[in-house]
């Protein structure tokens, strides 16, 4: 297991939130990627932190309000389907 | 004048006048993405149920205090966000604000991990065991940390929409983003590395 020791690094990581959000002024995305371009360490993190964010996203796009749920949910507010009428 | 929700065409006026038609269509148009959001925030679906009926019965109800100066989404989401914090701290009976006292923390978020698992194939990225333990991670995170990461990343909404959802600064709430983000990030890259062909070497 590696450590990050650079306080290079750890103000580097400060940003990456808002490089990661495409809210990084031009002058400190300039200055984060050439960090990246020569921080191994650095890249990993910047990689899998994107690629986490984006298996929680994939994760979510699978999660659906399954069909029995919604149908109680309009039961439950007195209201009609549509969806689920025509589906029957 | 017709107020028009853009997003789902939701009329305003017709959902204040209690328009069982109009509040239907709402429901239609949000039911997913809240149901998802509460069950992300509790991790059982009879919870994420319940918060999801509660939600709409409250929207509903107060229909008439929503002034429509934000989008109707991010009032929804602020109920059932507020519903479920409430809910899990009911759940925990405790009676200090533990996310109160993570507060207080320097704020230092330094990986302690640093192996690129990215390579990995992307079906193994999203096997249902790494699903599990996605969802695991999202779980452990504290509940305002979660619901900030929720709200940015999985349900898109801006940082100012968060924010407003949450009741909590901009500034505030990318700090609770990032702490939740390089959180997740150890918890995966924990499990992620030991799928790593070179950890067998």
């Amino acid at each position: 297991m590696m450590h990050h020791k650079h306080t290079h690094c750890q103000e580097i990581l400060e940003h990456l939130n808002d490089y990661i959000d495409g809210n990084l002024g031009s002058a400190l995305c300039e200055h984060l990627e050439s960090h990246l371009e020569t921080c191994t360490n650095c890249q990993v993190v910047h990689s899998t932190l994107k690629k986490t964010i984006e298996l929680c996203q994939n994760d979510a796009k699978l999660t659906t309000l399954p069909p029995d749920a919604r149908r109680r949910l309009f039961a439950s507010l007195g209201l009609e389907d549509d969806v689920n009428q025509d589906r029957e | 004048m017709n107020k028009q929700n853009h997003q789902a065409d939701i009329d305003l006026n017709a959902l204040k006048h209690k328009d069982k038609g109009e509040f239907a269509k709402l429901v239609d148009a949000h039911s997913n993405k809240i149901y998802r959001l509460a069950l992300k925030m509790l991790g059982n679906v009879q919870d994420a149920e319940d918060i999801l009926q509660e939600t709409f019965i409250k929207a509903y109800n107060n229909i008439d205090g929503f002034e429509g100066r934000s989008k109707i989404t991010t009032w929804l989401y602020r109920i059932a966000v507020n519903e479920s914090l409430m809910l899990l701290r009911k759940r925990k009976g405790v009676l200090i604000d533990i996310d109160a006292a993570i507060e207080t923390d320097d704020g230092e978020v330094m990986p302690k991990q640093i192996v690129d698992w990215c390579c990995l194939p992307e079906k193994e990225l999203m096997s249902s065991e790494s699903r599990e333990i996605i969802n695991q991670a999202i779980d452990t995170l504290s509940d305002t940390n979660r619901a900030a990461f929720l709200l940015r990343d999985v349900e898109g909404l801006s940082t100012r929409e968060a924010a407003e959802v949450l009741d909590i600064s901009e500034s505030a709430l990318k700090v609770r983003l990032l702490r939740a983000r390089m959180a997740l990030r150890e918890e995966l890259t924990a499990y992620f590395s030991y799928k790593m062909p070179s950890k067998t070497t």
